[in-house]
Formats: C-alpha cells, structure tokens, sequence
C-alpha cells in the first residue's frame, strides 16, 4: 500500500486555485492549510521566505484543509480569504489571515476586509451567507481523498511531501524536485 | 505478534468500556461490536492519548464524522488508555467520536486484530473498516509517527456502499 505513504493529489491544479507564479514555473509548490492552524502560521512564514528565494522556479498554490472542531474560527477565516479572492484580493486576505491569527473572528475579519481595501458590504454579505462554504468543503474533501492527513501538507508537483518542512530541507527538496 | 487481520475475514467480536462510563454516578458503557451489524464500523487502533500524532488523526476523523455518517458508517477509536483518560482526552480536544479502553485485560482486542506492540504494552496505528455483515474489508497498518489520514477509509466506504447498491439491483431483477 505504497500510496497510502505517498499518495499524489487527486485535484490537479486548475483554473479554480489560488496560485502565486508563473505556469511556466519549474517546480508547483501545494498547501492544504488552516488559518487558525499555528503550524500553518509558522509554515506561512517559511513558504514567503522560499518563495523569495526561488523566484520565479516557484509556483505556490494554497487549498484549504479548515480543521473546524478544533478551530472554530477557521471555516470563515477560510469563507473570508475566497471571498477576497472574487475582488481579485485572495493573496491579500491570506496575508493577513496568517498575520493576525490570534484574531480572526466575524468583526476582525471585516476590519481586515476593510483593511485590504475591499468591498465591506459585499464581504459582509459573503460572510453571512456562507457564500463560499461550499467551495471550501470541496478544498477539504479534495484533500482528504488526496492523502491530506493534517496541516499543513504540502505537495511537491503532485506528490505529497512527507519531511519536516522547515525552510532547509523545503527548498532543497523544491530545487532537486524534475522538471515538469 | 499474532498476524494482522486481513480483508475478507471475519472482524472478531468484542465488548470494550466507553469514554461514557468514567463521569461519577454514570452506568459503566460498554460497546459490543456485533450490536453494530447492519453499519459500517472503522476502527481505529492508535497508540494513546494525548500523543501528538494521534491527536491530528482523530481530529481529521473528527471533523469527517458528518461524511462517515452519510456513508452509514461510525468510527470508533481504541487504545490501551482507561476510560477515565479517554474521557479527558476527548472532553480537552472536543472529539465527538467513541474512544474505547482495551484496558482489561490489557490489549486483548488489539492482539485479536493482530496489532498489539508486545515490548512497547500498546496498539499499533492501525485501521480497520468492517461491513455491516462483519467482515474486514480495509485493514492497514501505518508506521507509528505517521498520520495514514482517511483516504483508503473513504474508498472503501464507497465500495462498500456501491456493492450493496449493485446487490440491491441484482435483487430487484
């Protein structure tokens, strides 16, 4: 049962992610993550710092994988980053999510909402409706039937990365990774 | 170590305490798997409480508890801890699923599933899916620190599920 250890994502990247970097990148970099997960938090600032140093080598993705039960504030957390996104703000929104994790109820949101420069009333809305619950849930089950375990996982062109994830060991695995 | 039960057996009966018997003045709960024939049951075997592995895995079960239901399926968690901690554990990390205590005698139904670590005094990490008519159709061993996640649970939820429908159609003919 190989692929119980090294399982491959199930949903290839595509038109509905969230992606920093060209197509054209060397290496495609995906994170399941949880804006409430301080993991994720201490896993964000990695990922910036590889980012930096690969350039323009570097595609990065981000799904999210909200553990809700444990963190009750991560669902919308996640609902308000998607929200963004349809203002074409998703990456801004995700920044600060994961630079204010100690805060991310319904009012904080909003001020950061507000913050990015967004359409208050209309993330608002979003927010109350649960107008991307939905697409969120799809993230997570895509995850799950992905081999997504816990947060974060990361996947290195398509294959799940199972080292630790500091900064060291994330970017040589990132420069050796094949073309593809 | 006795050998690990494979898919197409029989999963061998039990009667465990629950987490549900530890708060004062409770009735003792016990959980008797055949009482469960007619659902699928996974069970998850995992080395104790507290650790941090284990924590991460019962929470992604946790949070897939809604999806496992659809597929009419309960999961349910087993370790040599007592049902004092697993009370604990649970109420800590607001887990929602069955913990049961393999607690006396100590490891009999993890050695009956062929996954008790002998030197070590507790359970491998170890999944089992079972049908409703009791029979294995999952069974999976994963290194201790690694987390297998819930993707081979759900295919064979499915399969199971698309089985029954296909045997419900042969039925219908």
């Amino acid at each position: 049962m190989s692929n119980t250890e090294t399982p491959e994502l199930t949903v290839p990247v595509g038109a509905h992610d969230h992606v920093q970097g060209s197509d054209g990148a060397r290496v495609t970099l995906v994170e399941y993550g949880d804006y409430q997960c301080p993991h994720c938090g201490r896993a964000y600032l990695i990922v910036k710092k590889v980012q930096a140093k690969m350039g323009d080598k570097l595609r990065f993705v981000f799904r999210n994988f909200p553990l809700t039960q444990a963190h009750p504030d991560a669902l919308h957390a996640a609902e308000a980053a998607e929200s963004a996104a349809t203002q074409g703000k998703f990456w801004e929104m995700h920044d600060m999510l994961y630079e204010n994790q100690n805060a991310l109820d319904d009012e904080s949101l909003i001020a950061y909402a507000a913050n990015i420069g967004l359409d208050v009333e209309k993330f608002r809305e979003d927010l109350q409706n649960d107008a991307f619950e939905e697409r969120v849930r799809e993230d997570f089950m895509g995850g799950v039937e992905s081999g997504v375990n816990g947060t974060p996982t990361f996947f290195i062109n398509g294959v799940r990365f199972n080292q630790p994830w500091d900064e060291e060991t994330l970017l040589k695995t990132l420069e050796a990774a094949p073309f593809t | 170590m006795s050998e690990l039960l494979k898919a197409g057996e029989k999963a061998p009966d039990f009667t465990l305490s629950s987490h549900a018997g530890a708060a004062a003045g409770d009735a003792e709960e016990k959980l008797v798997l055949s009482k469960l024939r007619g659902r699928n049951v996974i069970l998850a075997f995992y080395p104790a409480d507290w650790s941090a592995v284990c924590g991460d895995q019962l929470a992604l079960y946790n949070e897939l508890l809604p999806t496992f239901e659809k597929q009419n399926a309960e999961l349910v968690g087993i370790s040599v801890d007592g049902v004092f901690c697993h009370a604990a554990f649970r109420e800590a990390r607001g887990y929602k699923m069955i913990l049961l205590s393999d607690f006396e005698p100590k490891g009999e139904v993890s050695k009956k599933y062929g996954v008790y670590r002998e030197g070590d005094g507790f359970s491998e990490r170890a999944l089992f899916v079972i049908d409703g008519d009791g029979v294995i159709r999952y069974s999976y061993v994963s290194p201790l620190g690694v987390n297998p996640g819930a993707k081979e649970i759900l295919q064979t939820l499915k399969e199971i599920q698309a089985d029954k429908s296909e045997a419900g159609a042969e039925a219908n003919v």
